[in-house]
C-alpha cells in the first residue's frame, strides 16, 4: 500500500480521535440515521449557542434595508411587484463573515474537550473564522487550503484568506489543486492530535441557527411581520441548514427557504487547468449540487448540513450577475462587500421582482472584502487568464470562458434548479440501487425527511 | 540569497509525486504532483534553494526547499476594470430616471 492509501485506510480512526464524537450512536437500520437526535444530543441548544457566541463577540449583526436596490428592482418589475430587500450584514462578525458563528462553536467544543490545536481544511472564510476564534480562546490553529495550480499561480481570493488566517496567528498550509488535500489534512491531524473543526459537525451547524433566529426577530421588529423569503448562498449546505433551523425555532417555518449558487457547470472542481478559470471559489454549483444530493461526502460520517431537508427553491446565478450585484451594492447602498457572499444578493434582486411590494426578502449574509478578495482583482485575474468579460445576456455566460455582466438591471435573471431532480438524485444515491420493496417504512420515512417530500414522491422515484 | 537561523521564511515541498496521487483525478491534475508551501522560523543558516527545516507558527518542524525569506503578500486590487465604471454610470442613470436615489429625506 502507498503512503496515500495507508493514511486513507485509517480515515475513520483519525477522524474519530480528532472529534471525540461517536456518530454510530445515531445510526438506524439500513440507510437511515436519527438526524434530530444527533442535532439535539451532539449540538447545542439555541440559548447555549447565543451565549457561547456572545463570549467572542459573534452574532447580533445589523439587518440593513436595501432601499435603492429595492427601488431599482421595482423599476424592472410588473406593477405592484418588488419585495423589500434586506441584508443581514454578517461581515460585522469578528472574522468578517457568518462563518464566525460556526467556528465559535467548533473552537468552544475543542477547548471544552481539552484539545490544544484546531485544524480546518478550507480555502474560504471558515479558515479565518477558526483562526480568529482560536486566537480568542488561546488555541493553536492550522488551516489547510487548496491555493495554487501546477504553475504555482494562486487564486487571489484564496491568497487573501491565507493572509487573514496568518493575521490571527494561524499556520497556513497551502497546496496545489486536488482532493489529496484531505490526505494531507488527515496526516496533520495524526501528527498534531488536533481537533478537526469540520464545517459539518452538529455544533458547527447549530452555530448558524442563531443567524436564522436573529433575522426573523429583526424583521418582526422592523416590518411587523415575518420574512416571506430568506435567500442563503449554498455550497456545503450548512448555511442553508442552520439558517432554516433557526428560522423554525423562531416560529417562522412557513417562510420560503431559498438556496442560491453561482452556476459553474462545465468546470471540474479537481481540474488543475479549470482551477484558475473560475472567479468563485465557493458558493457555486461545484459544491452546492453534489453536497445537497449527497451530504455525507464531507469529512464527517454524517454531515449536519442537509440542505434538501429545508430548501424550497434553489436559484442559480451567473458569475457576471454576482459581480454586477457587488458593484450595485457599493454604488447604491454604500456597502463594499463580497463578492462571493453576494451570490444570494444577486438571486434576491431577481426574486424580489416575482414578489409583492409588501413582502419581505432577506439576504442572510454579507462577507468582508479586501485585497485579492474583491471584484476588481477577481475580474482582472479572470481577464489575465483569458476569460472574455463583456456586457450582454448573463444566460449566455460559459463558466471558464466568459463572464457576462448584465447590460441593464432587468438582465439579472436567476434560474430555478429543478428541486425534484435534486431530491431524486439524493434518493438514488442514498439507496444505491435498492428496490422500493426492500426498504422498510422507517427507511422510506428517512428519505421523505431528507428531501422535504412525501412518501408518494419517494416511491415514485425508486420505481422509475 | 542567504538566510540566517531564526529568519521567517517560506519553504516548498512535494507531498505526493504524480505517480503516487489518488486514482480518481481529471487528466490534467493527474500529471502534476501535490505540492505544499508553509512558513516558519529557519532552524539553521542556509541559502535559497537549499533543503532546510523550519518551525511553524504552531511549533511543528517541517523540512523543505527554502524558496523565500521575509515573505510578503503581493495580492492587491488588480488592474483598472472599465466595466465597473460602466456599471456605475448605468446605475446612476437608472436611479436618476427613477428619481428615487436616496429615498425620502
Amino acid at each position: 500500500m502507498s503512503r496515500y492509501e495507508q493514511v486513507m485506510a485509517r480515515k475513520a480512526e483519525i477522524t474519530r480521535k480528532a472529534m471525540g464524537l461517536d456518530y454510530s450512536a445515531f445510526e438506524q437500520e439500513g440507510i437511515g440515521f436519527d438526524y434530530e437526535a444527533m442535532m439535539d444530543r451532539a449540538g447545542y441548544s439555541l440559548e447555549e449557542v447565543i451565549r457561547i457566541q456572545g463570549e467572542t463577540g459573534v452574532g447580533n449583526t445589523p439587518l440593513l434595508e436595501m432601499r435603492n436596490l429595492t427601488a431599482l428592482a421595482r423599476s424592472t418589475a410588473a406593477a405592484g411587484k418588488g419585495a423589500r430587500i434586506f441584508v443581514k450584514d454578517e461581515a460585522a462578525n469578528p472574522s468578517g463573515s457568518f462563518k464566525a458563528r460556526r467556528a465559535a462553536l467548533s473552537v468552544y467544543q475543542a477547548k471544552k474537550q481539552g484539545y490544544r490545536t484546531v485544524m480546518a481544511a478550507t480555502s474560504g472564510n471558515y479558515g479565518a473564522a477558526v483562526a480568529s476564534q482560536a486566537a480568542m480562546r488561546g488555541l493553536d490553529c492550522i488551516i489547510v487550503q487548496e491555493c495554487y495550480d501546477s504553475q504555482h499561480k494562486g487564486q487571489p481570493e484564496i491568497i487573501e484568506k491565507a493572509r487573514k488566517c496568518e493575521a490571527y496567528g494561524a499556520e497556513v498550509v497551502q497546496l496545489t489543486v486536488g482532493p489529496e488535500l484531505f490526505f494531507v489534512f488527515l496526516e496533520l491531524l495524526e501528527e498534531t492530535g488536533a481537533f478537526n473543526a469540520s464545517l459539518y459537525t452538529p455544533f458547527g451547524i447549530a452555530g448558524v441557527e442563531s443567524l436564522g433566529y436573529e433575522l426573523v426577530q429583526q424583521v418582526r421588529e422592523r416590518c411587523g411581520r415575518d420574512p416571506d423569503a430568506v435567500v442563503a448562498t449554498n455550497a456545503g449546505g450548512g448555511n442553508v441548514t442552520g439558517t432554516a433551523r433557526g428560522m423554525i425555532k423562531a416560529g417562522a417555518g412557513s417562510c420560503a427557504v431559498v438556496g442560491a449558487s453561482v452556476d459553474l457547470s462545465g468546470l471540474h472542481m479537481a481540474s488543475d487547468s479549470d482551477f484558475n478559470r473560475k472567479s468563485f471559489t465557493t458558493g457555486h454549483t461545484g459544491f452546492g449540487v453534489p453536497f445537497a444530493t449527497w451530504p455525507d461526502r464531507s469529512d464527517v460520517p454524517r454531515s449536519a448540513g442537509r440542505p434538501l431537508r429545508y430548501m424550497d427553491r434553489y436559484l442559480l446565478v451567473s458569475q457576471g450577475e454576482v459581480f454586477w450585484a457587488t458593484e450595485a451594492l457599493a454604488r447604491l447602498e454604500g456597502l463594499e462587500r463580497g463578492p462571493a457572499g453576494n451570490t444570494s444578493l444577486a438571486a434576491a434582486f431577481g426574486l424580489a421582482r416575482e414578489m409583492d411590494q409588501d413582502q419581505v426578502i432577506v439576504v442572510q449574509e454579507t462577507e468582508y472584502t479586501g485585497a485579492g478578495k474583491h471584484i476588481g482583482p477577481q475580474l482582472s485575474f479572470a481577464r489575465r487568464n483569458g476569460i472574455d468579460i463583456r456586457f450582454g445576456n448573463p444566460r449566455e455566460e460559459v463558466p471558464g470562458t466568459s463572464i457576462i455582466l448584465p447590460s441593464e438591471p432587468g438582465g439579472v435573471q436567476p434560474r430555478d434548479l429543478d428541486m425534484n431532480r435534486l431530491r431524486a438524485s439524493l434518493i438514488r444515491k442514498a439507496t444505491q440501487g435498492r428496490t422500493v420493496e426492500s426498504l422498510s417504512e422507517s427507511e422510506i420515512q428517512f428519505l421523505v425527511d431528507e428531501t422535504k417530500s412525501d412518501e408518494a414522491f419517494v416511491r415514485q422515484t425508486l420505481a422509475a | 540569497m542567504k538566510a540566517k537561523q531564526g529568519d521567517w521564511v517560506r519553504i516548498h515541498t512535494t507531498v505526493l509525486s504524480a505517480a503516487d496521487r489518488s486514482g480518481r483525478l481529471p487528466e490534467d491534475t493527474r500529471k502534476a504532483p501535490v505540492e505544499l508551501w508553509v512558513k516558519g522560523r529557519l532552524q539553521a543558516d542556509s541559502s535559497v534553494g537549499e533543503r532546510v527545516e523550519v518551525e511553524t507558527a504552531t511549533g511543528r518542524r517541517v523540512a523543505g526547499e527554502l524558496i523565500d525569506t521575509a515573505p510578503v503578500w503581493g495580492h492587491g486590487f488588480g488592474d483598472f476594470v472599465p466595466e465597473l465604471e460602466e456599471i456605475g454610470r448605468q446605475l446612476k442613470q437608472a436611479m436618476q430616471a427613477l428619481d428615487a436615489h436616496g429615498g425620502k429625506p
